[in-house]
């Protein structure tokens, strides 16, 4: 891919032989492979795992529908969630990191190059691992299948008692190896922030994008670890007849709950700040100002970190704890919605007085605001503990998470790659294919979550493989089925558009949006080595210093 | 290293956790009171390896390698020697006391933990031996001490596990 | 063309959320048996909780509003056009002011919020016990529910009968929830919250239905292969007829002589290891008591209606009905098969 860009002049590097690129590509520890590794990986997954979301959709258009059976169906939710969470956001979430954290800082390369490498190969393998099990994880009834038991596992659930067989084995490893394989990416993104900036670039100057990864990396070092010690629990219990969450022997099914949950709340906001960090560096640019707040946001994004480590029982309102546990996390719940409200005023702050472009990367990021704005609040109302005693493990809850993940953070991450497409590509994505992708997918998206709320507040429970006609759910959930597949025609839309612009698109050169941060003033896609010289920067924007030298950041702030 | 520090912590953390939850909720013998003794000797070791480990950076720093090869083998000792320690209490609990990782919550939770915290012990003597290896083999010099600290570090936060979890186990959990 | 993308997006939003709407109120107004809607509250708790609904979406509704029109009012005025190409508007960096005024208001509005909440969670779950009070314990199994009435000697399953509540003389019925297997959750919308069912964790609910009928819901917490047709029927009955049906219930099982055969082959097969009725030999607990079997409406926790037709699909193939339950096909030959279901509708 980058093979063929050099910034050094006048000489012809000739393409290597096939068998040579691919091995280039393997045995790489070039931080932009890596992450465009990462990203196509997550791609690869983002399409099974959308496969089998369509095909629950396709079981739930009707009541009592049979194009399933019920042991298939948990399958596909079971494994739907794991892939969407662990194989498709944090890969191309940490491939975004890889890419541009070194870049943003003026830096040649992250801090263990080989622990990088080390770290992707790991995360792929967790991914062939989990899918392994289709073949090999042997259950009661004798060919191989995948787990079925959610993809929170739910003690005593995953127990051997009630998941006999394999299946929830190949759940347990393939996450505690690409647990460690995000462990590893961690401390090389925190490494890289705090050891290897160019000389100016005090951490008060460092892109917000950057901050908001290092904030990410330290989340992930204490939130991915309480799972792996509750999944090696987990194996202890399976295997060596450990009673961790052995409910006949005084254990404690909750005590998973909470271990899962400590796990999964800061998880979440693991992948929805690095979304926010290409809110804050898009935005800006399409706007023609810089962002609002810049101090204030790297505040609210620590605060919201440390907030959201006391948040996490707002999962479990319904499993019977006391009513000061109850209203406790229901206040530290609606208390992490203040800083993020704060994020989403500062972005309209940006952009309010400024020039917006419409392309496509501020249009996905523009819908970014409207959907983020409505899951926070749907949030916001979950964290009115009563009222969740209605709409927890409902549909309402269904579509409260995918608004977020899906109006939000993937919508954040598609402005994101129409965006530095061109940087590490060396060519722009078509226009005209981004929209059609963005309307496609923005019509397909409400159909499916807007309407989503309504059968959890009728009472649909979620992970049903039926559901009883006369409830009133049956028309709600054609719709949303519906959306399902038109969202999935506005992906092929997108993937067309990659491949095609590949190789049509316009050539873009170094920096095609006109913007101000380190990596739109090394070429596209960069040479192995980032910069020629390593540059030297005096404030929050070096490219507008150098484009307006009348009028620096530096004065300002 | 204080990367993985931290996130081994939180690991630590939660087992710690299950542990202390889990006190006196067995529903059947043997308890802690009835079948733990304190392993003061082999804590004196680990700990004083700390000690070791740390002279052992210093005199690298001074380019005193004899010093440094001797210290850090000193260090490798004790930390055998705690293993050592914890393989003959875990037999004597299995073999005289009946008590195994299935028998019940204490079991799971006890070796559960101080199992973790051997692993990373055991890990921690492999990453020295193969410095010591170095080391004899004239590779270390001065000049890496800050290396080498890097791995003492790991050393020392293993030691400071040890101190959580003989306190958590023996002492409170008793 | 920038103002018609935006009026496109405006339209797309208005007609979804028409959509919603209109297939919300079809669903409430929808003229099914039992509604499971959340919205309509017929019991104490739930409706402590639709109010502190109303006052929650009100809130939201407010903020949301707020920030939609800004939203919409920021991206409309300011969008650039390509005569301004090359100049670049007046570079904004903050605001303390403006920051401080979005930071206080979001907090005192956290603040109104919890209060409110706070109030509503202590009253419905620290409600003292009266002595009125029906007491049930519902224990979950994969996948049907158990229900014992403790101070009345009575076991049922599947379908819970509890007397209504009369607001000036409240009878609420309080539950004891636990569970023989793995993670369940009980959701009768319109009666109350759900409450999870977890091993070891003994759990407590309570409602005090204010009008007779019939409720539906079904287990919230994904159990196994058949969690989605764990469902549940609450008859809510007036104090008379419930004092009928435990009476009912009471009674030891009846004894018919003509079914004889029937009672043999249920004695003989394996029926007994899952299965109780009261007064024979069969005192199984793992599966449902079956005493009273006929005096329930469904059978396989609403999985079925009882019908002798699928009564005995159940026991010869329940995969037809219930594929993943625990129940096993019992193989019986079809005069086996036939004497047994004869038996079985006896059992009032």
């Amino acid at each position: 891919m980058s093979s063929d860009a050099m910034a050094i002049r006048n000489v012809e590097v000739g393409s290597l032989p096939l068998v040579e690129t691919l091995h280039g590509w393997l045995t790489t520890v070039d931080h932009k492979r890596l992450g465009i590794l990462y990203i196509l990986s997550a791609l690869l997954f983002l399409a099974i795992g959308g496969v089998e979301a369509l095909i629950i959709r396709i079981q739930l258009m009707r009541s009592h529908n049979d194009f399933v059976s019920p042991e298939v169906f948990n399958r596909m939710f079971t494994m739907h969630g794991t892939t969407m969470i662990f194989f498709v956001a944090m890969p191309i979430l940490f491939g975004f990191a890889n890419y541009l954290v070194p870049l943003m800082i003026g830096a040649r390369d992250m801090a263990f190059p080989r622990l990088n490498a080390f770290s992707f190969w790991l995360s792929f393998l967790g991914g062939l691992l989990l899918y392994f099990s289709f073949l090999g994880g042997s259950g009661l009834y004798g060919a191989g299948n995948a787990p079925d038991v959610g993809w929170w596992a739910y003690a005593p659930l995953g127990a051997r008692a009630f998941s006999p067989g394999h299946s929830s084995d190949y759940w347990t490893f393939a996450l505690l190896v690409s647990g460690f394989g995000s462990i590893g990416t961690a401390i090389n993104i925190i490494a890289t922030v705090l050891c290897m900036r160019c000389p100016g670039m005090k951490l008060s100057r460092m892109p917000l994008l950057v901050w908001l990864n290092l904030v990410m990396a330290g989340m992930v070092l204490i939130a991915i670890t309480p799972l792996s010690a509750a999944q090696i629990m987990l194996v202890i219990d399976r295997y060596l007849g450990g009673h961790f969450f052995d409910t006949q022997a005084g254990g404690s099914a909750v005590l998973w709950m909470h271990f899962f949950w400590i796990f999964g709340h800061p998880e979440v906001y693991v992948l929805v700040i690095p979304a926010f960090a290409f809110l804050s560096e898009i935005i800006p640019v399409f706007s023609r100002k810089p962002i609002f707040g810049y101090p204030v946001m790297v505040a609210a994004t620590v605060a919201i970190g440390l907030v959201s480590t006391s948040v996490w029982a707002h999962h479990m309102f319904t499993i019977g704890m006391n009513s000061y546990a109850n209203s406790f996390f229901a206040i530290t719940t609606m208390a992490v919605g203040v800083p993020t409200g704060i994020k989403i005023f500062n972005w309209i702050g940006t952009m309010w007085g400024g020039r917006i472009q419409f392309k496509v990367p501020m249009l996905f990021c523009i819908g970014f605001l409207f959907q983020f704005l409505i899951a926070g609040l749907t949030g916001i109302i979950q964290a009115a503990v009563p009222f969740d005693w209605q709409l927890s493990l409902s549909y309402f809850v269904v579509a409260h998470f995918h608004y977020v993940i899906v109006g939000g953070i993937l919508f954040a991450l598609f402005g994101a790659f129409y965006y530095w497409y061109p940087k590490m590509t060396g060519r722009m994505l078509s226009e005209r294919l981004g929209k059609w992708h963005f309307w496609l997918f923005l019509i397909g998206f409400h159909l499916t979550f807007d309407v989503m709320h309504v059968p959890g507040l009728l009472g649909m429970p979620r992970r049903i493989y039926t559901y009883e006609p006369g409830r009133g759910w049956d028309t709600l959930n054609l719709i949303i089925s519906i959306g399902a597949f038109i969202q999935a025609i506005a992906i092929l839309v997108f993937v067309a558009n990659l491949i095609i612009s590949y190789f049509k698109g316009a050539k873009a050169g170094n920096d095609p949006w006109d913007a101000w941060t380190l990596e739109w003033s090394t070429s596209s896609p960069p040479p192995a080595y980032n910069f020629a010289t390593v540059p030297v920067v005096a404030s929050r924007r070096p490219l507008w210093d150098l484009k307006h030298p009348e009028d620096p950041d530096n004065q300002y702030e | 290293m204080a990367g993985l520090i931290i996130a081994e912590s939180a690991i630590f953390t939660i087992f710690v956790v299950a542990y202390l939850f889990y006190v006196g909720k067995s529903l059947t013998g043997p308890t802690p009171q009835e079948v733990l003794e304190a392993p003061i000797f082999f804590t004196i070791c680990l700990l004083s390896s700390s000690l070791t480990i740390h002279f052992a950076g210093k005199s690298l720093e001074r380019g005193k390698h004899g010093a440094f090869l001797i210290l850090w083998s000193l260090t490798i000792l004790l930390g055998g020697l705690f293993l050592y320690g914890t393989g003959r209490e875990w037999r004597r609990l299995i073999y005289e006391r009946g008590l195994t990782i299935s028998t019940n919550l204490f079991g799971t939770t006890y070796y559960s933990l101080v199992g973790l915290h051997a692993f990373h012990v055991t890990a921690g003597l492999f990453m020295l031996s193969m410095v010591l290896i170095f080391g004899l083999a004239g590779r270390v010099g001065a000049d890496q001490f800050r290396r080498v600290d890097v791995l003492a570090l790991y050393w020392h936060f293993v030691d400071t596990v040890w101190v959580v979890v003989f306190t958590v186990v023996y002492i409170v959990g008793r | 063309m920038r103002c018609t993308q935006k009026s496109i997006a405006n339209v797309v939003v208005l007609t979804v959320a028409l959509l919603l709407c209109s297939a919300a109120s079809e669903a409430a107004h929808s003229p099914s048996t039992g509604l499971t809607n959340i919205f309509s509250p017929e019991s104490t708790p739930a409706k402590s909780i639709f109010n502190l609904s109303m006052f929650v979406l009100a809130v939201t509704g407010i903020i949301f509003a707020v920030v939609f029109t800004l939203l919409v009012y920021s991206v409309v005025k300011f969008r650039g056009n390509p005569a301004d190409a090359g100049r670049e508007p007046a570079q904004v960096y903050g605001s303390t002011q403006i920051e401080l005024a979005w930071t206080i208001i979001p907090i005192l509005i956290v603040v109104v919020l919890f209060l409110a909440t706070a109030r509503v969670i202590h009253a419905v779950q620290d409600a003292p016990k009266p002595a009125t009070a029906v007491e049930v314990t519902v224990i979950g199994h994969q996948f049907w529910w158990e229900y014992r009435y403790p101070r009345l000697g009575i076991v049922t399953a599947n379908e819970l009968h509890i007397p209504v509540s009369d607001p000036a003389h409240p009878t609420p019925t309080f539950l004891q929830l636990l569970s023989a297997d793995t993670d369940h959750s009980f959701w009768i919308p319109q009666l109350a919250g759900k409450t999870d069912l977890i091993p070891n964790h003994p759990n407590r609910m309570w409602m005090d239905p204010q009008r007779t009928g019939l409720f539906l819901g079904q287990c919230a917490q994904y159990c196994g292969t058949q969690h989605a047709k764990m469902l549940l029927r609450v008859s809510v009955d007036t104090p008379e007829d419930f004092g009928a049906w435990v009476r009912a219930q009471q009674r030891p099982a009846i004894q018919d002589q003509k079914v004889a055969a029937g009672r043999r082959v249920f004695e003989t097969t394996a029926c007994i290891n899952c299965h109780a009725v009261g007064g024979s030999a069969a005192n199984g607990r793992f599966g449902p008591d079956l005493t009273h079997l006929m005096s329930r409406e469904t059978i396989a926790s609403g999985a079925a209606e009882n019908t002798k037709e699928n009564l005995r699909l159940w026991i010869q193939k329940p995969d037809a009905i219930k594929p993943g339950s625990l129940m096993p096909a019992m193989q019986l030959s079809d005069a086996d098969l036939d004497a047994l279901v004869n038996y079985l509708e006896t059992l009032q």
